[in-house]
């Protein structure tokens, strides 16, 4: 079905709701990569005005993929659920903008809402909003999630400490590891990206994080972040798996370059269940997306790349994961160009997220090949956190050395911790208290001695 | 008295090139830290954006190979930097009237069983410092193998597929492409090696092998020479190259090592 609208003179017409959706998306360069981008700048406003006008009805019977074709619109569709919709019903996606930003749009309402929203719903209003809007809506949200400690309180903010090394040195990675900790990162994950995919070498990265949680007795969970089904087969073999990780896109034929089907899912997330070593909660599934992954898959129908991103967020929705984290400037300029674009990408998919009920956290990141610097981290960070977003990753340094990108540093965490006034998980909060790392107010504790505990485990005696 | 706080565990600097024990004011990075990060980002920006030095490489390759061709400049369909970086699709494609060049080139010699493709990529640092010296030691191992060798090609704003372009316009047996990686804060100048068999425009990355890392405090230029050759005369055997045709050995957990120094027992 066609859309048309006249501004001025000029009359424009959008062929399809992906054409109009892809024609609304601020600017980016992954549209304009994909050949599905605004032509010029009132050509998107056009199209904006006339997604503003669209019922909200209209995406339960008009899809961007089609039905038979894809799993992800399928299970978009079967899942839709019509009476926690009902409130919103009657709104078109200009009106639905209107509510979500006034004072009827509540914490309570908005988690009864999410699983009547599908995500071309929630990604046609983001198209509507400015940077304020995504983030004042966006902290109206709490997505709160639990496995060894209490994730995304309202007013709390966590990190993933992430030790990666180029060659997965155990001493290496441990290194990296006791500088988080005593710099109080890691309370969402500590999360190693192994350099090898091979089994063998992510069952030994598996035994080491569970040899430190054990021992440091912290309440926190471990991944390594391979692929699905590599952690299924580690399962089998009783590796001390906590969470299942994987990289999810929007469409089926994209999930399927990744090697990942809905069903290949659910079978890791049951066989991780049955390990139940979760202590607070069962939320155990770790998802990772990101804009432009399905067009640097081929697997792009036509769709732009945020709304497509959003659909990613349908396919984490439907295992209840502990965390779900947008990687967001990782994939290179081609998508997001500059600071500009990936700090507006940053928030939409938090916003988007979170509406449809999802615990999310940003990689809050950059290539070097991008147009975009530490200022461009700073901003979005702020402005991450502001909106209530609930983990960021924390790195020695802001570099990672394996995966030869910039994220955000357990400085930048602290920063945030105390510009904001946002302390960790509660019960990692309590843990990094007793080990006097942080004291009851968030401050580091300043001595020159290592905390009792750590003294008593390391050795340090070396050349400095 | 300053109110630096250095931190006691500076010591596990010596496990990892990663930025442990930065040290703090209040929450923030110390002034030192902070330089030394703006320092290897503009590095690595630097690496990104200033051009090859091709005349520089041209003039430092005849020197050590005084008898070989002259080598073949290119440009891929990405005219400038800027539209490089964002239409990696253009990258990989070379120009029509420049594969012609090369065609006919190549009709007028025995075909060749191996291009060699030099591509800036994201880091021409990387070519730059490294592209040479891999060479030196390569070039000879081939020749060895009585391998026949395209003259040199350099090709700027180029992606790995480029060389597929370049290879089948050669009609080349199998295409060696080195070309500067996508730059890290702490390896501005890493090189990759990548090789196809039965190079075509179009073919997939499950089809080519890569070996990347190659740089100063990553793999040698002697490792990365005897990989490539091993993944060289495989792939001429087995009429392959891709997934297909892995290296076994690294399907073995290359950390044996799983003792952490620092860590009582």
């Amino acid at each position: 079905m066609p859309f048309s609208v006249n501004l001025g003179q000029q009359h424009y017409v959008f062929a399809d709701l992906k054409t109009l959706l892809a024609k609304a998306t601020p600017a980016r360069s992954g549209d304009v990569l994909a050949g599905v981008a605004a032509s010029n700048n009132q050509e998107r406003v056009a199209a904006q005005y006339a997604l503003a006008d669209l019922p909200l009805r209209h995406f339960l019977n008009n899809v961007v993929i089609p039905y038979e074709d894809d799993e992800v619109t399928r299970l978009i569709i079967d899942s839709h659920n019509a009476t926690a919709f009902m409130p919103v019903a009657h709104l078109t996606v200009g009106g639905f903008r209107d509510w979500l930003l006034s004072d009827a749009a509540t914490t309570e309402s908005l988690q009864a809402l999410a699983p009547g929203l599908t995500p071309e719903m929630v990604a046609a209003v983001s198209k509507l909003m400015r940077i304020q809007d995504l983030i004042i809506v966006a902290k109206k949200c709490e997505v709160i999630t639990r496995f060894r400690n209490t994730l995304g309180l309202a007013n709390h903010f966590s990190t993933r400490l992430q030790p990666n090394h180029p060659t997965d040195d155990a001493a290496g990675i441990a290194a990296s590891i006791i500088d988080g900790l005593l710099y109080a990162s890691g309370d969402a994950v500590i999360g190693i990206n192994p350099a090898s995919d091979n089994t063998q070498t992510v069952a030994r990265l598996l035994h080491l994080l569970d040899d430190f949680i054990t021992r440091f007795d912290i309440p926190t969970q471990s991944c390594v972040l391979t692929h699905v089904t590599t952690t299924l087969e580690l399962i089998n073999q009783r590796a001390p798996v906590d969470l299942v990780f994987q990289s999810i896109a929007g469409t089926e034929a994209a999930n399927s370059s990744f090697g990942v089907t809905l069903s290949i899912l659910a079978e890791a997330q049951s066989a991780a269940l049955s390990l139940g070593r979760g202590t607070v909660g069962n939320n155990l599934m770790y998802f990772e997306t990101g804009q432009g992954s399905a067009l640097s898959a081929n697997s792009h129908h036509g769709v732009d790349q945020q709304t497509l991103e959003t659909r990613a967020y349908a396919v984490a929705r439907a295992f209840s994961p502990l965390l779900v984290n947008t990687v967001v400037g990782f994939i290179g300029p081609e998508y997001l160009y500059n600071g500009k674009q990936i700090i507006r990408a940053g928030l939409e998919d938090h916003f988007c997220g979170k509406l449809l009920g999802l615990p999310m956290g940003c990689d809050i990141c950059y290539t070097n090949h991008a147009e975009a610097d530490q200022d461009d981290m700073d901003m979005l960070l702020t402005q991450f956190a502001a909106a209530g977003g609930n983990f960021i990753m924390g790195i020695p340094g802001a570099d990672d050395i394996m995966l030869n990108y910039q994220t955000t540093s357990f400085h930048d965490a602290l920063y945030i911790r105390r510009l904001l006034n946002l302390p960790p998980a509660p019960e990692f909060f309590q843990w990094l208290q007793t080990s006097k790392i942080m004291d009851k107010h968030g401050a580091l504790f300043s001595g020159s001695e290592l905390p009792p505990r750590f003294a008593q485990a390391l050795s340090l005696a070396g050349p400095l | 008295m300053s109110e630096l706080k250095n931190d006691s565990w500076q010591v596990l600097r010596s496990y990892t090139s990663a930025r442990i024990a930065l040290g703090r004011t209040g929450v923030s990075l110390p002034t030192a830290a902070n330089l030394q990060f703006q320092l290897d980002h503009a590095r690595a920006r630097d690496a990104v954006h200033l051009a090859f030095n091709t005349q520089a490489f041209i003039d430092a390759y005849t020197a050590t190979f005084p008898n070989a061709a002259k080598p073949v400049m290119l440009v891929s369909e990405a005219e400038n930097r800027m539209r490089y970086l964002q239409r990696p699709d253009l990258g990989r494609r070379l120009p029509e009237a420049q594969w012609q060049i090369l065609r006919q080139s190549a009709s007028e010699h025995k075909n060749a069983d191996i291009a060699i493709v030099i591509a800036d990529g994201l880091s021409s640092a990387a070519v730059q410092n490294h592209a040479l010296p891999l060479l030196t030691l390569l070039i000879p191992r081939l020749r060895a193998e009585n391998l026949l060798l395209a003259p040199l090609s350099i090709a700027t704003q180029a992606r790995v597929a480029l060389g597929d372009d370049i290879g089948e316009a050669l009609k080349a047996k199998l295409v060696i492409v080195l070309i500067g990686e996508r730059p890290g804060l702490s390896s501005p100048d890493s090189l990759g090696l990548y090789l196809s068999y039965a190079p075509r425009r179009g073919i997939r990355d499950a089809e080519r092998n890569c070996i990347s890392n190659i740089r100063i405090g990553g793999l040698s230029y002697q490792q990365a020479c005897d990989t490539s050759m091993y993944l060289t005369l495989a792939a001429l055997k087995d009429g392959v190259s891709g997934v297909t045709l892995k290296d076994q050995s690294l399907l073995l957990d290359n950390q044996p090592n799983h003792a952490i120094p620092f860590l009582k027992p």
